[in-house]
């Protein structure tokens, strides 16, 4: 499974955590475009902690998680 | 013509009670550019760097900025400049809320207090007529009956005040105004508790500021407010979220340290996140004088409204301690502003002393009841009671932050700090740029001097690899030049996040008459910079002293995203010195003489 981490507004009219099949995912993308999100709407995506691009590959047992531009001090 | 400086200083001996209006020259006033800049160069200039922090003989300057009470957006904040109990060093301490406009708008670029008063005294400013009185029956009080009793005498004042932490000389006592807002960290509130001064009120008849030029600054700041609500972070998130939204950001990469940096994950951070707290306990936004964000959080803590925690807060009270329950770390954070606490080495230091008690080291007996035990809520809650009113004998040991705690145990070790100022809520380990603004901050352990978060995290102006060290260096000397100049310009860090140089420029200019391009203004950030470092120097500083603790350079992250990872200090801080033009941590004196320093 691929584990989707949403966070701030990602979460409205969605779950916080969301279990994909990661045979449909083969890049995060995939899993943006299954969500609904635009890539240009992602300020961070983060592939097991480490910042990373919608065109990379997603793997089974990968940790997604998903930021709106947000931030603080 | 005008400028937004009033060019005028007051300057208060609570030795003798004598006040004197002083002139602030406009050359050296747009020299330095006010706030940060103005109040290091008197103190500087005044011999300060070599007295006894808690001695008659400090100084306290209480700095508006060059853009403070301005139509500029965030134009509001102040800085308090003194000499520093709790690192021997330069304090410089950033607040926000209403009174710095208010004292600008009275007539006062900045106020100097020195001496000492015989008895608790307060200081009443209204306009230029300036009364010192008898603080008496105040003395002892929180942050909010000082504020409701004074604004009952004079109902449009603005208050600053210390709480009992600053008159039991606690090293991390707080100055606090408008009752939830700080100039938090370094021990500024015990300085001016050491004095006897408990308030300073002020009564302004004016409301704005008439700036050089007035069409430009109009233009200037509508392209400002533009950017600010285009911007992500300005424009939604912080709104939204306040600055808490960084919890599952900054946990997700791995680099959120738990249990006094023992670990940098946390699986449970989500319940104590910005959006939790949007979810179940945030009431309205909270705003600073002419903020356009909106940031500060208004809670309700099982029904009672307060002003709530910051990101920072929420990390050291939550998952630094072990703790999960947000009522908890609202409770803790008001008490810091009730009794004048930094909310940030305050729970850092009760950390501290749960990671000795763990250890064997803290006895139970010492814990006088209340067990020093990771995720205690009423741990959290009563220690920072007994650090703030100096009870039991480990409250007053603890009053005095984590260095001095953990050296009286033999384990110096367990202070996560530089010198003796706790870090902040970022595991240099698995960031590498913070790790050097940490290292090189002339006030200590800080993430605001060069928020090196911000690209290394968040991606802003642009992203870089958090794990790597190349142009580290640099970036954190661009970033610590800037927020120099923000800081002397009364305006918001945050505003950095939409703004570039050009934009701080265009309104400093506009504002002030001087004719600054983007070089000509990072250079005098540069200077303001080294100037901290002079002071420091004068101070005693030794070279070693920019360092991290050994925690973050020998022990590698032991769980979670970053796990693994250590900081790589030696190499950066070498490059560190060679692009600031430092030699053993000091400026040369080619540098110095560039920047026209000698």
């Amino acid at each position: 499974m691929i584990e989707v981490r949403l966070f701030a507004t990602f979460r409205d009219g969605r779950e916080k955590i969301l279990y994909l099949n990661a045979k449909d995912y083969l890049h995060a993308a995939d899993v943006l475009k299954y969500l609904g999100i635009a890539n240009e709407a992602v300020a961070i995506l983060l592939i097991n902690g480490r910042h990373s691009k919608p065109e990379m590959d997603v793997h089974d047992g990968d940790v997604v998680a998903l930021f709106p531009p947000v931030g603080g001090g | 013509m005008a400028t937004t400086y009033n060019e005028k200083i007051l300057r208060i001996n609570l030795t003798d009670r004598s006040v004197k209006t002083e002139d602030l020259p406009l050359e050296k006033a747009k020299k330095y550019i006010g706030g940060r800049g103005l109040g290091t160069k008197i103190l500087y200039d005044e011999g300060i760097a070599k007295v006894d922090p808690l001695s008659t003989e400090n100084k306290l300057v209480y700095a508006t900025g060059a853009m403070t009470g301005a139509n500029v957006p965030t134009g509001g904040r102040y800085m308090v400049v003194t000499k520093s109990p709790l690192t021997g060093m330069i304090a410089c301490s950033n607040s926000g809320g209403v009174w710095g406009a208010r004292l600008k708008y009275a007539g006062w670029d900045a106020i100097i207090v020195e001496g000492k008063a015989d008895k608790p005294v307060r200081i009443h400013i209204e306009d230029d007529k300036v009364e010192i009185l008898s603080a008496e029956d105040l003395w002892g009080k929180s942050s909010e009956e000082v504020t409701d009793t004074l604004v009952q005498i004079y109902p449009k004042a603005s208050v600053l005040n210390i709480g009992p932490a600053g008159e039991t000389g606690s090293l991390l006592a707080c100055i606090i105004n408008d009752k939830d807002r700080a100039a938090g960290r370094s021990g500024v509130g015990a300085v001016m508790g050491s004095k006897n001064l408990k308030a300073i009120s002020v009564v302004a008849t004016r409301t704005i500021i008439p700036p050089f030029d007035a069409d430009g600054l109009r233009d200037a700041t509508r392209a400002a407010q533009a950017k600010i609500k285009e911007n992500g972070v300005t424009g939604s998130g912080l709104p939204a979220y306040g600055t808490a939204v960084l919890v599952n950001i900054v946990n997700n990469i791995g680099a959120y340290p738990t249990h006094n940096w023992q670990s940098s994950y946390d699986a449970d951070a989500d319940q104590t996140s910005g959006e939790t707290l949007k979810e179940k306990y945030l009431v309205r936004q909270g705003f600073c004088h002419r903020c356009p964000i909106g940031c500060g959080r208004v809670v309700d803590l099982n029904g009672r409204i307060i002003g709530g925690p910051e990101y920072e807060v929420v990390w050291a009270y939550g998952s630094n301690c072990g703790i999960h329950d947000m009522n908890a770390i609202d409770e803790a954070n008001h008490l810091c502003n009730e009794l004048g606490l930094d909310a940030i080495s305050t729970p850092c230091t009760i950390a501290a002393a749960m990671e000795l008690y763990q250890k064997g080291y803290i006895s139970e007996e010492e814990c006088e009841g209340v067990p020093l035990v990771w995720g205690s809520n009423e741990a959290i809650i009563e220690w920072t009671k007994r650090m703030g009113r100096g009870e039991t004998a480990l409250g007053r040991l603890m009053a005095q932050g984590s260095f001095r705690l953990c050296s009286h145990y033999g384990h110096p070790e367990f202070s996560m700090s530089v010198k003796k100022q706790e870090m902040p809520a970022y595991d240099a380990r698995g960031i590498q740029g913070i790790g050097i603004t940490y290292a090189t901050s002339n006030r200590g352990g800080c993430h605001v001097r060069g928020y090196m978060i911000s690209p290394e995290v968040l991606g802003l102006p642009e992203p870089l690899d958090r794990l790597s060290t190349e142009g580290k260096a640099t970036w954190t000397m661009v970033f610590q030049d800037l927020t120099a100049i923000i800081d002397s310009m009364g305006m918001c860090l945050f505003t950095s996040f939409a703004m570039g140089a050009p934009d701080y420029a265009a309104i400093l200019n506009a504002g002030t008459g001087t004719d600054y391009d983007v070089a000509k203004l990072l250079l005098v950030g540069e200077r303001i910079y080294n100037l901290e470092r002079l002071f420091n120097k004068e101070a005693g500083m030794k070279p070693e002293e920019d360092c991290l603790p050994k925690r973050l350079t020998e022990e590698p992250i032991t769980d979670g995203p970053s796990k693994g990872e250590v900081s790589k200090i030696a190499i950066t801080l070498p490059q560190y010195y060679e692009v600031r033009g430092w030699k053993d941590a000091f400026p040369t004196e080619e540098t110095l003489k560039r920047l026209d320093l000698v």
